[in-house]
């Protein structure tokens, strides 16, 4: 059997010199620091969802059926008439909820160890991009079974757009193909949904990918291994072969990721209404409003943001820069130790208060505040302008974070801690 | 990074066995997968047995009726028509219809539960189209000594009025007969098979 | 979580269920960073509105029984449930084909058909105001609490064009179907505040039913059971496959763990 594969591997080695390079490149030649922690999982995780996404998604595929007269009736029928078609479609479901979960894990990796300083510029610049892509094909999928609150978010995230200037409700027209949510847009979101944008997203975590084993991964000690060479083999004293090392690693983070996801599968398929919403069991309906539209909760700190300020322009305004601001962290972060346990103290606080903000603007995006003041002031309390007090404060704290940095870091008052030579950690 | 005292068998032990462990659990996690391409219960509800009232069919007449997408002839054979049958056996490829195309209650001459109803789905086994039904008893373009029966247009295959295939024809097999049973004397539900002879 | 807990809508998951004790404590850690972020947000919505938990199991084939029962009995005649066909509903509920027909199918309708209530769109209109709608999925929108604290909640109103109201769906256009078995309730008003409509303060017997009140309440449960499973018939598959691959996981990640452990004896 060995001698097959070997005849086999030396048959393409001769016709495609430059594949094996390729790979010993990107797994048994890259060399990824041995001090990894818990929160270096996140990436592969990201991996595994989006792999998952598009084996159910295609499935999916193959059984939904876009337009609006038909949409909500076909993924009924996925879920009780084709066999098995429910397991695909909550992991399916299941899945989108979990990539957000992965992403913005993954992306406070970046900002704790400073992931995204020099020189990784590119590689945080091209994960925005995917974060971006990525929005935007979970919102389009979350639209296509057609339930109500599909409708109505739908209705809610477009309009949005009616705030650019002059061409504004052109616009909203233009993408909708309609002066509502309907048919057209069903059937562009689809197409844009299972072909445009998984392509794109592909493309993009491979560059990505690629971009990151230029430099090398970061570490919790955001200490450069390449610095600290064996001068006899010339490689990284403190870096270990990806393959068989983080592979093995990382199958039992996948392992451990695929339990907590076929739990909810199998017993939570929609937690609580979070990952499957119940006014989306409704079919579509433009004739009555839920009772809250909300988008899903992995929106809901940006939508939090929009919610909160009173002028409609502006609110999508600091919506869209929250986002941007995000893109630009790189420069706006002049501090030269990257890993959050040798920075100063200043950071640490803003950086939890920065998660904190996020958190809590999630909150309001998702209408709990609205239930939960009440309960912390008395049934009296005047709800509204609570939340929106409080929702100032946090929009401030948001924007706030980013000022902060910049001259925190740039202007010397940071007081950091010597960083070592070398990682520390790491080995079991 | 060094090797020495590394239990390779121990190692080597453990990768197998993930792999064999994780090759089963990929087994399992694409069996839904492929299991979700079988017919769909509802695909399953609209091929259920279809009743089928025969009282009004004349004598010689042929009715074709829907059965899971697929036209199902009834046809009420007269005398003389079962009267070719006992005749032709030396001109066909499977008089006796060995070929298991046919439940067991209807593997007789006239290929049927009642002698003059023939059920019988109505796609010839060469390529899959419909022929035509020609039952009169005449000297046909395509058989000079016709004696009525089916004759598909695709690629000339002929077969006689029980659906039993002619010898020198593209059509391999006798075509094939669905399970069914007679609820009444003028009901046929076709699909089941009678509860005796299941 | 006492037992008098109401929640708004469906249950929420419990963070201990999640929490496998016996995994490596760096597993556990993993958990919890997880299980904060997925559900920080569900705990803090915790409560709501006044409904009584439900309390069904959508396992138990004879409550689905009984409720399927009482569900055909009450309230087929108006409400559709366009998603289920009969021979699901014989296969799930452990019932063969002609006892479906026979107990069921009140519309002379084909096992394979799907449960559509014979009445016509615009009588019904006439009649109530509103056409039924159809139940397929009103356990999923609503959850099962509300459907069972609603069947509970009817009270008297001559105010109401059909004699009925109710306080969990305020105005509702449907009489209680089911009052010969509860009885008919009468609300008693809070003292109302000045400028408002007086508020229900609570529901009283005022005649008697066929059933008690226990017996009512399990009956209610039974329905709402019923609706609940009809709302997703693959739950009954889905929990039974659960536990197989959760332990197919558990075990595959503990091997992978120890291949893990002993590639890393390497790293110094």
């Amino acid at each position: 059997m060995a001698n097959v594969f070997t005849a086999i591997g030396n048959w393409v080695n001769e016709r495609a010199p430059g594949m094996m390079p390729v790979y010993r490149k990107h797994m048994t030649e890259y060399y990824a620091p041995k001090n990894f922690n818990f929160w270096y999982y996140f990436g592969v995780l990201a991996i595994v969802v989006l792999v998952n996404q598009i084996l159910t998604g295609i499935f999916l595929t193959m059984f939904y059926k876009p337009g609006a007269a038909t949409a909500f009736d076909s993924v009924e029928y996925i879920m009780r008439d084709v066999d098995w078609g429910w397991l695909i479609r909550y992991m399916h479901s299941t899945g989108a909820s979990m990539f957000f979960i992965v992403i913005y894990l993954h992306m406070f990796r970046g900002l704790m160890y400073g992931s995204y300083k020099k020189p990784r510029e590119l590689v945080w610049l091209l994960g925005m991009f995917i974060f971006l892509a990525l929005m935007a094909e979970a919102f389009m999928g979350y639209v296509l079974p057609w339930g109500n609150m599909s409708f109505w978010g739908a209705k809610v995230i477009i309009s949005l757009f009616g705030a650019v200037p002059l061409i504004g409700d052109t616009l909203v027209q233009w993408i909708m193909g309609d002066y509502n949510p309907a048919d057209a847009t069903l059937n562009r979101f689809f197409a844009l949904h299972v072909i445009a944008l998984p392509l794109v997203l592909l493309l993009l975590v491979v560059l990505h990918i690629f971009a990151l084993h230029e430099v090398g991964s970061n570490n919790p000690d955001g200490v450069e291994i390449k610095k600290k060479k064996d001068p006899a083999t010339g490689k990284p004293l403190d870096g270990i072969p990806f393959h068989p090392y983080y592979t093995v690693h990382d199958i039992v983070g996948v392992g451990f990721f695929l339990t907590i996801c076929a739990f909810i599968i199998f017993y939570q398929p929609t937690v609580g209404g979070w990952f499957l919403e119940n006014d989306n069991f409704i079919q579509a309906n433009p004739l009555v409003t839920p009772p809250e539209i909300k988008p899903v909760w992995y929106f809901t700190p940006f939508y939090g943001i929009l919610r909160v300020i009173p002028s409609k322009g502006l609110g999508i305004f600091a919506m869209f820069a929250s986002i941007v601001l995000l893109f630009l962290l790189p420069w706006v972060d002049r501090g030269a130790v990257k890993s959050i346990r040798y920075r100063g103290l200043g950071y640490k606080i803003a950086l939890g208060l920065f998660a904190l903000t996020f958190l809590l603007l999630g909150s309001i995006g998702a209408g709990l505040t609205g239930e939960a003041i009440p309960k912390l002031f008395g049934a009296s309390a005047d709800v509204t302008s609570i939340e929106m007090h409080f929702g100032w404060l946090l929009v401030l704290m948001y924007f706030g974070y980013f000022i902060y940095l910049w001259v925190y870091t740039a202007f010397g008052f940071e007081k950091t801690k010597p960083v070592p030579e070398r990682v520390t950690g790491g080995g079991h | 990074m060094a090797n020495e005292g590394v239990n390779q068998g121990r190692r080597r032990f453990l990768t197998g066995t993930t792999a064999v462990v994780g090759g089963i659990g990929a087994a399992f996690a694409a069996t839904p997968f492929i299991k979700s391409w079988q017919p769909s219960e509802r695909a399953k509800n609209a091929g259920a047995p279809v009743l089928q009232d025969i009282s009004k069919i004349e004598p010689g007449q042929k009715i074709s009726v829907l059965w899971r997408g697929s036209p199902v002839w009834i046809v009420n054979r007269t005398k003389a028509m079962l009267d070719t049958l006992p005749g032709l056996d030396g001109r066909l490829r499977d008089p006796k219809s060995l070929v298991d195309n046919q439940p067991k209650y209807a593997q007789n001459e006239n290929r049927s539960i009642k002698p003059e109803w023939l059920v019988m789905i109505g796609i010839c086994t060469h390529l899959g189209c419909s022929p035509e039904y020609v039952p009169e008893i005449k000297p046909e373009p395509f058989d000079p000594e016709w004696k009525g029966g089916f004759f598909c247009p695709c690629h000339k295959s002929r077969y006689d009025i029980s659906g039993r295939v002619f010898q020198g024809v593209p059509a391999p097999a006798n075509m094939v007969v669905p399970p069914y049973k007679f609820v009444d004397d003028t009901h046929i539900l076709i699909g089941v098979n009678p509860e005796d002879k299941a | 979580m006492s037992s008098s807990m109401t929640t708004r809508v469906q249950k929420r998951p419990s963070l201990a269920a999640l929490l496998n004790e016996n995994l490596p404590a760096m597993m556990r850690k993993a958990a919890f960073v997880f299980a904060c972020v997925a559900f920080a947000a569900p705990v803090l919505a915790e409560e709501g509105a006044g409904l009584q938990v439900a309390n069904t199991k959508v396992g138990n084939i004879a409550s689905l029984q009984r409720g399927a029962r009482l569900y055909f009995n009450y309230c087929s005649g108006c409400h559709s449930i366009k998603y289920q066909s009969y021979s699901r509903l014989a296969e799930d509920l452990k019932l063969s084909p002609d006892e479906v027909l026979k107990n069921f199918a009140f519309t002379g309708a084909k096992i394979g058909d799907q449960i559509v209530s014979n009445m016509p769109a615009d009588h019904a209109q006439e009649w109530f105001g509103k056409a039924p709608p159809d139940l397929s999925l009103e356990a999923r929108a609503k959850g099962p609490d509300w459907i069972y604290t609603y069947l509970k909640s009817f009270y008297l109103d001559p105010s109401r064009p059909v004699g009925w109201n109710n306080t969990v769906f305020p105005g509702a256009s449907m009489p209680n179907v089911l009052w010969e078995l509860q009885g008919t309730q009468v609300a008693h008003y809070a003292p109302a505040k000045p400028g408002e409509e007086p508020a229900v303060e609570k529901l009283e017997l005022a005649s008697k039913g066929s059933l008690s009140a226990e017996e009512f309440d399990s009956a209610a449960r039974d329905i709402t059971a019923f609706l609940q499973y009809v709302g997703e018939p693959a739950a009954l598959k889905r929990e039974a496959v659960g536990v197989w691959a959760i332990l197919y996981l558990v075990f595959f990640t503990f091997l992978a763990w120890l291949l893990n452990k002993e590639y890393w004896k390497d790293v110094k």
